[in-house]
């Protein structure tokens, strides 16, 4: 899957450039190799084993069954907060995450649960986090917003819309200091692309080739504001301003979005960056928990249709049903391992401890001075 | 021991941490072929190349955050504002990012990261050209803030915030980048979170941080010729804060003022206040005072400049009104 070949031809087989809102809404169930009306889908599957392919519908049936654990977790109370489900995004997750070396970055902004997980992050680290305990990712400091795992390359979880693209910048530049073989995905919604954090970053990328993939995953709406209604551009637009190449993909087709990705970072690796992203994606429900499935920003018919028409886990489902990679016995298992696990994390997430009080001043800095007061709250005294 | 200028002070001190260690790096704007808007970082771009030493976009909030994302993963940068000022665009990336960032991800990630520049008033550059930061910054848990007067300081904490893991804002001054004096060479560093005794007395404490321990001096030596003997105590760094020299020195002369250059409301000197009379309370003679910047915004015409900054017959004035001698209030 690697190689020259894909990285050259990385616009014409990765990214359809169709001006559909959504490229798989008329998609319906095509996709396999019988399907009279594309080749498309019989030369995605091709150089994917079908234990990848497995792999693959495994990890987003996990995302799918981990959200709506976190989503049930929240409706009794258990997880607190602000809680953004990335249900009827996995596609975007595992597409653009998936192909990635373990050591390349992830940053993203505040609906990271399921890129964490894509990035392995341990699905219990995470769920402990979002029910605010000790052994979470962040150790219960972070909660749903900030999920953080270094070691595994995810670096964050950031709340301030656009924020993380300047850290991303930065995160590159490190890459780019060292003379390191790596490179970093960065993620943001689709309204951070009118945020000024944005455009000063892809200057700076591009005036230092900074090897980050900037990926706007279009969900359609800012929390409730479509996004044509805010903006005057397209997104694909908006990086050629600074000379960097911009690519559109469908997201809710995880195979489309991984060959482009697996192309991307490898031309990124031989060329240098920046590039930027669009992934065409929808989400399934409200913009966070407080906010109904539909709202007052789209209709329930839209929302309806869309989950029907646009669910990546139904299209990979389809694909490898048509192409006979997959019989049902097979999805069902995929499906109980996905819902074992994520069972498993609710029930680590329930046992495991709140942070002890004495932790409320750890890790505020890193390196307590010699002399002078840090804190100012008496506890010093 | 050498004379030098407090700029030359600085730029010793980021010259000889870029030669210790390979990950710290100075960026900002006009920091490289202009060798700095106030040529702090004159010659280096030269002796370091342009990997180390990087002109950036105006982009405050953008250089800041990509500051804060190299720190991310280990580098040290040194991130210069042409003046605090300009910061405030960059707040975002500060506060939200920098002073946050280990504890939002549970320890795992510390930011050994300094932000550096001019702060305060200069000469005649009006309203938004003339602000003191450091309230801005020291109210943030997370982040360390420092504030050198003198050479040898500025050397000395700079190098020292370059080592610190933590985010350390280290504010400079416009007037003092010409102020010479004696500098210890090669190692020098002053630990975060000492005060320095710049002179000491007993019948009253000015205590004070930055540029204005020279204000503070002058007026020290005034209130000499009249026989009152001053403490003036240099905080030096603000967060951590010496606590215990402040309280030392109060429990000796029994009163206090502050001096800043900053606004009144929530500076500095309310934070100090405040803390000399909850810990120190039973040694007060009469209330803590503070003489700030006018509670305006800062003029340009001169002489509304001068009645805005703090000047040293305001700091005598206040002297002598915890002294309860004179009772003069001209201005204080």
């Amino acid at each position: 899957m690697r190689g020259e070949a894909r990285a050259a031809d990385a616009k014409s087989e990765g990214a359809p450039q169709t001006d559909r809102p959504n490229g798989a809404r008329k998609r319906g169930k095509a996709g396999g190799p019988k399907d009279p009306e594309s080749g498309v889908g019989a030369d995605l599957l091709q150089g994917f084993s079908r234990n990848d392919l497995l792999g693959i519908l495994g990890r987003m049936l996990l995302y799918r069954r981990f959200e709506e654990k976190a989503e049930e977790a929240y409706a009794i109370g258990k997880i607190g907060g602000f809680c953004h489900l990335h249900i009827g995004q996995e596609g975007a997750a595992e597409g653009c995450i998936g192909p990635l070396r373990a050591n390349d970055y992830v940053i993203s902004g505040y609906r990271e649960h399921t890129q964490a997980l894509a990035k392995g992050v341990d699905s219990r680290l995470v769920m402990a986090e979002l029910f605010g305990r000790s052994a979470g990712a962040s150790a219960g400091k972070g909660g749903s917003m900030h999920i953080f795992g270094a070691e595994q390359g995810f670096m964050g979880g950031h709340g301030i819309v656009g924020a993380q693209t300047a850290l991303a910048a930065g995160m590159g530049w490190a890459i780019h200091y060292r003379g390191e073989d790596r490179v970093v995905v960065c993620f943001m919604g689709d309204a951070a692309v009118n945020q000024g954090a944005l455009h000063e970053s892809l200057n700076m990328a591009a005036i230092w080739k900074l090897p980050v993939i900037y990926v706007v995953e279009n969900n359609e709406y800012g929390m409730g504001t479509a996004f044509h209604r805010i903006s005057a551009t397209e997104i694909k637009d908006r990086s050629g301003a600074y000379g960097i190449p911009a690519t559109v993909v469908d997201g809710q087709d995880v195979l489309v979005t991984w060959r482009h990705f697996e192309a991307l970072a490898e031309d990124v690796r031989r060329r240098g960056g920046p590039r930027f992203v669009e992934v065409r994606t929808y989400r399934f429900r409200g913009h966070s928990m407080s906010d109904p499935v539909s709202g007052t920003y789209r209709s329930r018919e839209e929302v309806a249709e869309r989950t029907e028409q646009a669910d990546p886990i139904k299209i990979l489902r389809d694909r490898l049903f048509g192409a006979e990679l997959l019989t049902q016995e097979e999805l069902e298992s995929l499906d109980r391992e996905a819902r074992r696990q994520a069972d498993g994390a609710v029930e680590f997430a329930e046992a495991a401890p709140l942070p002890e009080p004495s932790t409320l001043y750890s890790h505020v800095y890193s390196q307590i001075n010699e002399h002078g007061r840090l804190f100012f709250d008496g506890r010093d005294r | 021991m050498a004379e030098i200028t407090y700029r030359e002070a600085l730029n010793q001190a980021l010259a000889e941490e870029m030669e210790r260690d390979d990950s710290v790096f100075l960026m900002g704007e006009e920091v490289a072929e202009y060798d700095g808007a106030y040529k702090v970082s004159k010659g280096l771009l030269d002796r370091f190349g342009d990997r180390r030493v990087v002109d950036s976009p105006i982009s405050e909030l953008g250089f800041t955050g990509l500051g804060v994302g190299a720190a991310m993963v280990g580098l040290r940068p040194v991130i210069e504002f042409m003046t605090f000022n300009f910061s405030i665009l960059a707040l975002d990336q500060v506060i939200n990012s920098a002073a946050k960032m280990l504890y939002m991800s549970g320890g795992q990630i510390n930011l050994p990261i300094v932000f550096r520049g001019p702060n305060g008033a200069a000469l005649q550059l009006a309203g938004q050209h003339s602000q003191a930061c450091e309230v801005w910054y020291a109210h943030a848990p997370g982040i360390k803030v420092v504030s050198p007067g003198t050479p040898a300081d500025a050397k000395g904490l700079m190098k020292a915030a370059i080592r610190d893991n933590d985010p350390v804002v280290v504010l400079e001054g416009e007037l003092l980048y010409n102020v010479r004096g004696e500098v210890p060479e090669g190692e020098h560093i002053v630990p975060l979170g000492l005060a320095d005794l710049k002179r000491e007395g007993g019948d009253v404490s000015i205590i004070t941080h930055g540029k204005m321990i020279h204000l503070a001096l002058q007026a020290a030596t005034k209130l000499a010729k009249e026989g009152i003997e001053t403490d003036v105590l240099d905080l030096r760094s603000l967060r951590p804060l010496d606590a215990d020299a402040i309280l030392a020195s109060v429990r000796r002369t029994n009163r206090a003022v502050y001096l800043e250059e900053g606004w009144p409301f929530g500076g500095v000197g309310a934070q100090v206040a405040a803390m000399i009379q909850e810990e120190a309370f039973d040694h007060l003679d009469a209330p803590v005072l503070r003489v700030t910047q006018a509670d305006v915004p800062m003029p340009y015409a001169k002489n509304l400049e001068q009645l805005a900054k703090p000047g040293v017959q305001r700091v005598v004035d206040a002297c002598h009104r915890v002294l309860y001698r004179n009772h003069s209030r001209k201005g204080s």
